[in-house]
């Protein structure tokens, strides 16, 4: 096993390609989503939701729909409570409970549309329709505000008259749309602005893009009689609903039991509760298990997109390329309550580079929109479109190789980020030098191409995580873990195992557990689960492997010190000793002689997860005449530590670019005057469609595999869509001839822009 | 969805006898209806199932001229050979409705009768001039495509009329015709504009017919007169583009939405009529 220093080689089964364990079961329909759930006696619940952008509720009436034959629950926000407590530790961020319940069911007043103000549970999906039209509720129209800017405005309709900017001395004396201030720098930005060869300025936009995974919230939820309840539902994190719920109804933790059913998608998304106590206050209030599930609609009205921004940006630099100063404003929506990544933001925007002088203010500002949610580098892909974009800008006005240009003022391993790290096992040098080594690098563009380059941070987290690992009579293994399985985890821990066990993959199976079946664990996010929750895995199969060696010892009587374990069989060093080997097999068959069952569990808080790096380039060209990009090439790189299975670390960079090349091109939030959403359908939410991408190829640069973890993983979920928004939008500017500074890079705005160039 | 009756006459007539029924809705395809139904924007009472009417989803081949069922489906329009040859811009454009899944119930006469104003396959039709063999009480009518559409969502049918066919006159020697839409995607999307061109030809090359429609610039697909007018007498010079091309900006009348600004749809009109008659008079000449 490691050292500490050095990750093992000559591994057997960490790096190799099995099939995916969950495969099948997902392309036959045999794998069980949040809506597959079946209760005898279950009711269909269905939400009324708010039609206006911004109102007070006058009165909420449900006397007309209680009436209705075969409604057996109503609820409000006003049956919820609140528990005390501090914020719950949500994905990548905290979230406040009271702003969540209040999410779920309004509270008082309405935020956007589509805000759920009442629910009801019926014994049929058309009296629940029916039953939700009867419930009338009065509105106070108020005035709306949907865009960041205009929301920070003077003037501007203030959504919670208590809100009072955090983070400014002194408190202000008025409420605002600004839930907070945040600033972090470091050294003499004026200075090093005064004294520059050269500095480059901009603007930039971005809009409110959703995650769009393909399965819809969904959940049941049945309360026992004896006051302990069951929800089974499709999450990021079993024990974030159960925490969740629990508070918004003031429960204790351990009568809620969460079951996670199979997960479609969730990008950050699913890691907040919207129907869960909703689900579960219903069932309370009747006795009866009730089944929530949002439509696409609902999906995009009211579950996270993440932040639409604004942001100022301006470099400094000496003439032959080196980075002396950056000065960035952040304004980032956070829809409906605070808390949006705008933090997130501020800390990402110049990780990659070693910049002397920084000074960098994000405000974290409410309008009329549903609340954000997590989403893929929470706040950096917005961040780093506009850095990305003004480094591209630099490139050119200096005449300098944009990947060059990066190479001279990557950050290296010692130097202090400007949040305080210090980097470490970081490879961006080597993911640049990849990259231009890269055949794409290299190759002709034909007339009207262009190529785009950019590159891309993210922190990757570790946290608490807990695994078991259970070797069965017949000498297979099961590993039992903690986390939803949204990106191929099941295969991830269960090859860990497999290496550490010495076991072929095809004996070790993975499973995902309860919230009783198994230890507390973080959520599936973070890029956090192949790193922490795989090392609770290989720390668990490294005690039974410690077992199995105590148990051989015992057979024959030896000191354990002279039991050797290789490839899943015991050896007796003892030359005194003429014993066989015994395999796994052999001592699993007879474990009940060597001291019962063997198995393992353990519950870490894992620490030393490292940050990764990422590096695009896309080649494209546009129609002249109709503004319409299309994506000729495209190669995602990234600094991967080690890809324990590298065809899912190869799916994660393609799927981020992906969703990347969407938020560049054509995905918004389309709202009218009335504040109104108006594209909430996939038909109008542009997301890519599989003809509109090449294939996208990879770079798996595996230079600094992460000591602190056993086989050297670090997360590589989240950075691959941070390079990407840049990569696509330098491109088109090179092409368009002037810099575009607004996203989505639409076929009508690139017209416009074409024309007047 | 519920309480709805569900019928599938086995004859024209017995159609437009089950749409004297207040509240009954015609269905071919359904991939329009049942979606609306789902949503709730449609709430029939009953839904009159034409596929079961021999015939209605044939295609025929009449002394050159084809007549195509109402409920013939994209799939089977595409696989059609001869239709292929003589049509091939109404059959790019019908095939261009939805995805593979859609293909196999999209019909031609459920996408002119939902009367979406970005239809694909109405301005092809359009151009291609094609007749609506129409069945009511009172028996058989016919009109033309453009008499069809009278705003977003409404038709001159009445309630108990049925259309039965589309008649596509017989092509002359060189003729040729095509289709093309502007989406921001590849697929699965709708047409933020749509062109159809139909154009014939004299030996030397010289156009003497040409007919000019353009969809999702107006609240219902337009023929624009004018259009086909420019192209007829030229050899498909500049002049003659450009002048098409300004006839079709002058007729666009489009809105604003969340799919596409109206000047980008005006300009994007004029590009796309154009690139469509140059694809029609390469498929003459060929
Ligand atoms: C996923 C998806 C993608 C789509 N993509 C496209 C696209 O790219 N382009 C496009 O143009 N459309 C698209 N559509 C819309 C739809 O598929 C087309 O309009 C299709 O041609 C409708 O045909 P249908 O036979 O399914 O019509 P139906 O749904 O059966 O009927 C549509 C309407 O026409 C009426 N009707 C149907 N037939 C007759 C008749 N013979 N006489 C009188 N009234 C009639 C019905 O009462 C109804 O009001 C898409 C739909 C879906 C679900």
């Amino acid at each position: 096993m490691s050292d500490g220093n050095q990750p093992p080689a000559n591994l057997k089964v960490v790096g190799t390609r099995p099939i995916r364990p969950d495969g099948v079961d997902k392309v036959t329909g045999r794998a069980q989503f949040g809506a597959d759930f079946h209760l005898p006696g279950m009711l269909t619940g269905r939400i009324k939701r708010s039609p206006h952008a911004h109102a007070r509720i006058v009165k909420i009436d449900v006397s007309a729909a209680e009436k209705l034959p075969g409604v057996k629950a109503i609820v409000t926000g006003a049956e919820f409570d609140v528990g005390a407590g501090g914020d719950i530790e949500a994905g990548e961020h905290a979230a406040a409970m009271k702003d969540v319940a209040d999410n779920c069911l309004a509270n008082g007043k309405v935020f956007y549309k589509g805000h759920a103000v009442a629910a009801v549970a019926a014994t049929s999906p058309e009296i629940a329709a029916e039953a939700v039209d009867l419930i009338e509720v009065a509105y106070e129209v108020l005035p709306h505000v949907v865009d960041v800017d205009a929301a920070m405005a003077p003037g501007a309709p203030v959504l919670h008259e208590d809100m009072f900017t955090k983070g400014v001395m002194p408190k202000p004396a008025k409420a605002s749309n600004v839930a907070q201030k945040h600033v972090m720098g470091r050294g003499d930005v004026a200075g090093a602005f005064a004294a520059a060869d050269v500095v480059v300025e901009g603007r930039y936009t971005t809009a409110a893009v959703h995650q769009g995974y393909i399965e819809p919230h969904a959940c049941v939820a049945a309360w026992g009689a004896d006051g302990q309840s069951t929800i089974w539902c499709s999450s990021q994190g079993q024990f974030l609903v159960r925490a969740m719920t629990a508070r918004i109804l003031n429960l204790p933790l351990s009568d809620i039991k969460v079951i996670p059913a199979e997960i479609g998608g969730g990008f950050g998304g699913k890691t907040t509760v919207y129907l869960e106590p909703v689900a579960l206050a219903l069932s309370r209030k009747c006795g009866r298990p009730v089944k929530l599930v949002m439509s696409r609609e609902e999906v995009f009205l009211a579950s996270g997109p993440t932040s639409g921004s604004s942001m100022d940006i301006r470099l400094a630099a000496t003439k032959d390329g080196k980075l002396t100063a950056a000065e960035m404003t952040l304004r980032y929506q956070a829809g409906a309550f605070a808390g949006s990544p705008v933090n997130l933001g501020c800390m990402t925007a110049f990780a990659c580079y070693d910049v002397e002088h920084l000074a960098l203010v994000g405000y974290d500002v409410v309008s009329n929109r549903p609340k954000v949610a997590a989403y893929r580098a929470p706040g950096a892909p917005m961040a780093a479109f506009a850095v990305e974009c003004a480094i591209d800008d630099l490139a050119r006005k200096l005449n300098i190789d944009p990947i060059d240009l990066r190479i001279r003022n990557a950050v290296k391993d010692g130097a202090k980020t400007v949040y305080g790290a210090t980097v470490r096992h970081s490879a961006f040098v080597e993911t640049l030098e990849a990259v231009k080594a890269h055949p794409h690098y290299k190759a002709k563009l034909g007339p009207g191409q262009a190529r785009g380059v950019a590159a891309g941070f993210w922190f990757n987290i570790g946290g608490e995580s807990s695994a078991a690992v259970h070797v069965d009579e017949d000498g297979g293994a099961t590993v039992v873990s903690s986390n939803p399985d949204i990106g191929g985890s099941r295969a991830s821990m269960a090859m860990m195992a497999a290496e550490t066990l010495g076991l072929p993959i095809e004996r070790v199976r993975c499973t995902v557990a309860d919230t009783t079946s198994i230890g507390f664990s973080g959520s599936t996010g973070g890029s956090r689960v192949t790193f922490a929750t795989g090392m609770a895995v290989v720390e668990a199969a490294q005690k039974v492997v410690a077992d199995l060696k105590r148990r051989a010892a015992q057979t024959w009587e030896c000191d354990v010190a002279h039991v050797d374990w290789k490839d899943g069989v015991a050896t007796c060093l003892d030359p005194s000793k003429d014993v066989k080997p015994l395999s796994l097999k052999a001592l699993a068959g007879k474990s009940a002689r060597t001291g019962g069952p063997i198995a393992a569990e353990v519950s870490l808080n894992a620490q030393g997860a490292a940050a990764g790096y990422g590096v695009h380039v896309c080649d494209l060209e546009i129609d002249p005449e109709t503004g319409r990009t299309t994506i000729l090439r495209y190669t995602a790189a990234q600094d991967v530590g080690r890809a324990i299975h590298p065809a899912y670390v190869e799916g994660q960079l393609q799927g981020g670019a992906a969703q990347g090349v969407g938020w560049a091109l054509n995905e918004e939030y389309v709202y009218n005057a009335k504040g109104l959403l108006d594209n909430a359908s996939f038909l109008d939410y542009r997301m890519p469609v599989a003809s509109d991408l090449p294939m996208i190829d990879t770079i798996l640069v595996e230079a600094k595999p992460n000591p602190r973890h056993p086989y050297g993983a670090k997360g590589v979920g989240e950075v691959p869509i941070v390079p990407s928004l840049a990569a696509v939008a330098n491109a088109v500017s090179a092409i368009v001839g002037r810099r575009m500074t607004s996203l989505p890079l639409s076929p009508a705005k690139v017209l416009a822009a074409t024309r007047a160039s | 969805m519920s309480g709805v009756e569900y019928l599938s006459p086995g004859s024209v007539a017995e159609a437009v006898k089950a749409l004297q029924v207040e509240g009954a809705r015609v269905m071919a395809g359904g991939t329009d209806l049942l979606v609306q139904m789902r949503v709730g924007r449609a709430k029939p009472r009953v839904v009159v199932d034409l596929k079961r009417i021999p015939g209605i989803a044939d295609i025929r081949e009449q002394d050159g001229a084809f007549i195509i069922g109402a409920a013939a489906s994209g799939a089977a329009i595409g696989e059609h050979e001869g239709l292929r040859k003589a049509w091939p811009g109404v059959v790019e454009a019908a095939n261009l409705i939805g995805s593979t899944q859609v293909q196999g119930r999209a019909s031609l006469g459920g996408n002119l009768c939902n009367a979406s104003p970005a239809a694909d396959s109405v301005p092809a039709l359009i151009a291609a001039g094609a007749a609506c063999v129409i069945a009511g009480p009172k028996g058989e009518r016919e009109a033309p495509v453009e008499a069809i559409q009278t705003a977003p969502g409404k038709t001159s049918l009445a309630a108990n009329e049925v259309l039965v066919a589309f008649r596509l006159p017989k092509r002359a020697v060189y003729s040729g015709d095509a289709y093309l839409r502007l989406i921001p995607r590849t697929e699965m999307d709708i047409a933020v504009v749509g062109a159809g061109v139909s154009v014939t030809l004299d030996a030397s090359g010289k156009c003497v017919d040409a007919r000019v429609s353009v969809g999702a610039v107006a609240p219902t697909a337009l023929l624009v007169e004018a259009a086909g007018a420019a192209l007829i007498g030229s050899s498909f010079e500049e002049v003659a583009l450009a002048k098409l091309e300004a006839a079709v900006a002058a007729a666009a009348k489009p809105i604003s939405d969340k799919r596409g600004t109206a000047e980008y749809r005006t300009k994007v009109a004029a590009v796309l009529a154009r690139r469509a008659a140059l694809i029609a008079r390469d498929r003459a000449k060929a």
